[in-house]
This record gives C-alpha cells, sequence and structure tokens, in this order.
C-alpha cells in the first residue's frame, strides 16, 4: 500500500509536468467552459424558460454545466494512457517491480488537480455573469466534493476507455460520443419537461439527471428528494466498478 | 542458485488463431550474451514480452535469474531491465527526470534515484542534453536513453528487443559499443534483433527463431559455416574471360570459385586483404573486371540455408503481436 501511494505520487507529478510542458491540453479546463458558458447564458438563455425555483438562468445552467465538464476531466487519462502504450511506455512501467494499479491511480490523482482548476474557472465565471451560492457553506461544499468525486469516477472510466481504444485519436472520440450526448440528455441545460415524451423519461432517470439536481439542491437550496444520496452513490458505485475493470485491463495491457 | 540467467521450457503463445510461439526452449548463461535472431513476426518479441513478465505463457515454463516468471513475476521484475524498439521515455519530461522517474519506481529512493540519472546520463554522454525535453532529442539520443532506463537498478539482465532498428549506421555503431561495455561489465544480455552482423558482432550464442519455432542454435561462426562463407564478387566486363577469371583467383579460394554469367563468385577464408589479393591477380592475369565487392551471407541467406526460403517481411513492424 505505502509503495501504490509512492508510486502513484511519482507519476502523478509526471503527468502534470507534461500539462506545463505541453499545455496544449490546458485550453480544455480553462478556455473551452468559459466558452460554454458564455454560449449558454447569453445564447440559447434568453430562450430558456427558467424553472420558478430558480432566479435566473445562471443559477439553473452552472451545476449543470460543472457536471458535464467534470465528467469530462478525465480525457486527460484516456489520452495519456493511450500514448503510453502507444509509444512502449506502458511496457516499462509493467516491466518494472511498482505497484501494478500506480499507474492508473497516478492518472486518476493528476486529473483531480485539473479537475479542481476548471472547476475553480467555471465557478468564478459563472459567479461573474450571475450565478449565485443560495445555501449553507456546509452544504456548498459538500457540492464541492460531490462533483469532485464524479470527476474521480470519470477518471477510471476514462481509464478503461484510454486502455481498450485502438489509438490517442480514438480514446478521444470515444470519450466524446459515449458521454457527451448523456450530458445533454439531462436536466444539465434545459428541464427535462421540455422535451419529447420519449427524452423526457430517458432524462429523468438518466444518473447525470439525479446528480445534477443533487448539486442544484446543494447549492441552489431547490428541493432535491432522493437525489443527493443517490448521487454520492452513483459516483462511488462507477468509481469502484470502473476502477477495477480498469486495473485488470492494466494488467495485461502490452503496447500495439 | 541456477548458474542460468534464462531458463526457458517449451514456451508457448497464441494470440486468437495465430500462434506466435510454439515451444521455445532458451538457455542463457550468466555473464554472457544471447542473440534471438528472426525476421518481423518470427516471435522475438512475444519471447521478451513472456520473460519480462508482461505476457503470461500459454504453455512452458521460465526462470529468469532464478525465479519463475509467473510465481515470482515480481522478484522478476526487480532484476531486469528492459529496453527496446520503442525507446520508451517520456518526450515531456527532460532526461534527467525520465530516469529519476525511473529510480523512484524501482524504489531506490531520491537521493540514490538523482545519483543513479547523473551517472548514467554521463556514461551514456548525454550529460549536456539532461536538462532538456526528450522531444528535442534524435533517434539515436532517445534510444540511448531509454537503454539507460533499462540500467538504473543496475540489473544483473537486461533485455534489449531490437534495440537498433530504426537507426542510422553511425548511431547503430554507438549503441553496439555501448552494449559491449556492459558486457565487459558482467551484465547479462538477451538481444533479439534482425540484422545478422548485429548478432555476430554482439551475441555468445545465437538463437535463429522463425514462426514461433527455433530453427538454429549455436555461436555466430557455427551458423555462418551452415549458411556458407563470405565471398568475392567479380563482376567480368567480358563475358568470354570467365575461365580464366576462375583460374587466376583459384589461388585464393576457400572452396571452388564458380561463375554465372558475368559475374564470378570466390568463396574466401578471411576477409582482410582479400579484395588486394583478387585486384592483382586479376590485373596480372590481363582480365578487366567491372565491380569487385565482398558478400557477407545475411539474414536472408541464413533463412535460404537453414529453411529453404527467405525471410518473410509481410508482417511489417507489428511483431509478434499479430
Amino acid at each position: 500500500m505505502g509503495t501504490l501511494v509512492a508510486d502513484s505520487l511519482v507519476l502523478a507529478r509526471r503527468n502534470l509536468l507534461r500539462i506545463v510542458r505541453a499545455p496544449d491540453l490546458l485550453t480544455a479546463f480553462t478556455v473551452q467552459p468559459i466558452m460554454f458558458v458564455l454560449l449558454f447564458v447569453y445564447v440559447f438563455g434568453g430562450a430558456i424558460a427558467v424553472p420558478a425555483a430558480f432566479d435566473n438562468y445562471a443559477d439553473f445552467l452552472i451545476p449543470g454545466i460543472v457536471v458535464q465538464n467534470m465528467a469530462f476531466g478525465g480525457f486527460a487519462t484516456a489520452l495519456g494512457l493511450s500514448e503510453d502504450l502507444k509509444k512502449g511506455l506502458i511496457d516499462r512501467f509493467r516491466s518494472l517491480p511498482m505497484a501494478p494499479a500506480a499507474v492508473l491511480a497516478g492518472r486518476t490523482f493528476s486529473d483531480i488537480a485539473t479537475n479542481t482548476l476548471g472547476l475553480v474557472i467555471l465557478v468564478g465565471v459563472g459567479l461573474i455573469v450571475g450565478f449565485g451560492f443560495n445555501n449553507s457553506i456546509g452544504e456548498v461544499l459538500l457540492g464541492f466534493l460531490l462533483i469532485l468525486l464524479l470527476g474521480y469516477a470519470f477518471s477510471w472510466v476514462f481509464a478503461f476507455i484510454g486502455l481498450v481504444a485502438s489509438s490517442p485519436e480514438s480514446a478521444n472520440s470515444f470519450g466524446f460520443l459515449a458521454i457527451f450526448p448523456l450530458t445533454f440528455l439531462s436536466s444539465a441545460f434545459v428541464p427535462p419537461e421540455t422535451m419529447p415524451a420519449a427524452l423526457e423519461a430517458f432524462a429523468e432517470v438518466n444518473p447525470f439527471t439525479t446528480v445534477v439536481d443533487a448539486l442544484r439542491s446543494l447549492w441552489q437550496g431547490t428541493p432535491a428528494g432522493s437525489d443527493v444520496w443517490l448521487a454520492f452513490v452513483w459516483a462511488i458505485g462507477i468509481a469502484a466498478v470502473f476502477s477495477v475493470i480498469a486495473t485488470r485491463k492494466y494488467r495485461s495491457a502490452v503496447t500495439r | 542458485m541456477s548458474e542460468l540467467a534464462i531458463e526457458a521450457t517449451g514456451l508457448r503463445k497464441v494470440y486468437r488463431d495465430v500462434e506466435a510461439l510454439r515451444g521455445v526452449d532458451l538457455r542463457v548463461e550468466r555473464g554472457t550474451v544471447l542473440g534471438v535472431l528472426g525476421p518481423n513476426g518470427a516471435g522475438k518479441t512475444t519471447a521478451v514480452r513472456i520473460l519480462t513478465t508482461l505476457l503470461p505463457p500459454d504453455g512452458g515454463t521460465a526462470n529468469v535469474m532464478g525465479y519463475d516468471i509467473e510465481r515470482d513475476a515480481k522478484k522478476v521484475r526487480a532484476t531486469i531491465g528492459l529496453a527496446g524498439q520503442y525507446a520508451a521515455v517520456d518526450e515531456n519530461l527532460t532526461g534527467f527526470e525520465n530516469l529519476e522517474m525511473v529510480g523512484r519506481l524501482y524504489h531506490l529512493g531520491k537521493q540514490r534515484s538523482r545519483e543513479r540519472a547523473t551517472d548514467l546520463l554521463d556514461r551514456f554522454e548525454l550529460d549536456e542534453a539532461g536538462d532538456r525535453l526528450v522531444r528535442t532529442y534524435s533517434g539515436g539520443m532517445r534510444r540511448r536513453l531509454d537503454l539507460a532506463a533499462a540500467l538504473v537498478a543496475d540489473p544483473p539482465l537486461i533485455f534489449l528487443d531490437e534495440p537498433t532498428t530504426g537507426l542510422d549506421p553511425r548511431s547503430r555503431n554507438n549503441l553496439w559499443r555501448t552494449i559491449e561495455g556492459l558486457v565487459a561489465d558482467g551484465t547479462t544480455v538477451l538481444l533479439t534483433t534482425q540484422y545478422l552482423d548485429e548478432a555476430d558482432y554482439l551475441a555468445d550464442r545465437i538463437v535463429v527463431l522463425d514462426h514461433g519455432q527455433v530453427i538454429a542454435e549455436g555461436t555466430a561462426d557455427e551458423l555462418k559455416a551452415r549458411v556458407g562463407r563470405a565471398a568475392i564478387q567479380v563482376t567480368l566486363e567480358n563475358p568470354e574471360q570467365k575461365e580464366a577469371a576462375v583460374a587466376a583467383l583459384q589461388a585464393i579460394a576457400a572452396e571452388p570459385p564458380s561463375a554465372n554469367g558475368t559475374v564470378v563468385t570466390v568463396p574466401i577464408e578471411r576477409r582482410d586483404g582479400a579484395i588486394a589479393h583478387a585486384v592483382r591477380r586479376l590485373d596480372e592475369a590481363g582480365i578487366a573486371a567491372e565491380d569487385l565487392a565482398i558478400r557477407r551471407p545475411t539474414l536472408d541467406d541464413v533463412f535460404i540455408a537453414l529453411t529453404g526460403h527467405a525471410a518473410e517481411h509481410e508482417h511489417g513492424d507489428g511483431e509478434g503481436e499479430e
């Protein structure tokens, strides 16, 4: 266990250095979320009927867009693992007497750092365009915990994608095709009641809706029902399942 | 403790419908270099991956430095170094950071990892480039760094999977000399290669692999004796002087020369001075040569001699895994 933590930190440091040395990925955590917030608030926002519980569209939107961004934050893990596989680094790591889970744990650790950066920027921009917290500090912080946990869970999903994809390019597009539509078919951007019946039914059971509604309830004080604890169950469940199957996949991964 | 650094018996590996290894035996004595020679797709990389614990075998057993590769995989990993055709180094770290990271992952500790990184950069003439990002390195520098990474923990046994594939001749020679230095220090080496001259230069013993099977084994000289000798090939200006040329070159030939069209082939015992002798004799006999060259046995000659077919290259670059 001691070596797992130490090895993971060595590798997490390496992953973060990569982001500093080749900052092309940085735009995904900084510019892109800002662009999306501005686009939705000022372009679409005026045409979207905001439910009565919210003061303005920004209050409704920010928790949704935060969930979408955190679900995507782990794409750097898929990309990085896929590159390491292609370049033979995974062969090298697997030939070393290190903890087998450390390569994946190091990846998902460093995602927490980049997700935190993205989260701060998103919420900061949100506050500028009219978003505000409307609940106790404890519940607001619990919301931050929930969303970082969700981001961490999705890093493991992306770890699995990175190990099964045939190339970094396909890892990227696979993640995009699988997760992007799911975040839109939820309560993240518009109230599901405004969708066609079939889509509304899907959106109501979509786990992203559960998490978005939980985050709104923690940040805005809107009624949540069972959403908050269910959201934690989803995040922990996804992390548990995908950390197991991704680690199993890693143990037999070799350069293609 | 076993005398052998590697002892593998009956290794088998099947990928879906392709048998990559069909019962391979390998024995490597400590302090020696085994060259595993074969074309793309022969199973060389698969064998290395099994012996370095990256892949489980589907059959057979192997001991590496006295440890079973399946039961004691972690102990095997602690005693080996692996470098290969991919130059598995991180482009966005410096040379120093790459080596330090590998040292940390061998659990050498921060201080010792840094010392090893500095020593190895010196030894591989990368000390000036040590603080530069690897993405600015040349191909030869990356291979040297990759090899240095395999040596961070000072392992008694290293695996080199096609270490010079894709390198220019000068970088290749440099790397050969580096590997020679390691061997002189007592390191045991298993090296895979597609080049006969590489195995000849570096290996004490050579195993020839084809379609997942060992088809020949021995020292470089033993193999070459089976393949045939080096030969001088003379291309004549006038094909009618064929017989005269054969007669003139008889004296320097190790076996009777043969003639085919305008080309006379003269097998020779020793390469040094052979060309000069040949030129002098042709001159004395008044025979004009258009071209004159030494032809050395190649991997293709080995394969033709051993299997009756040329080495097949249709598998492309993705050796082993298909």
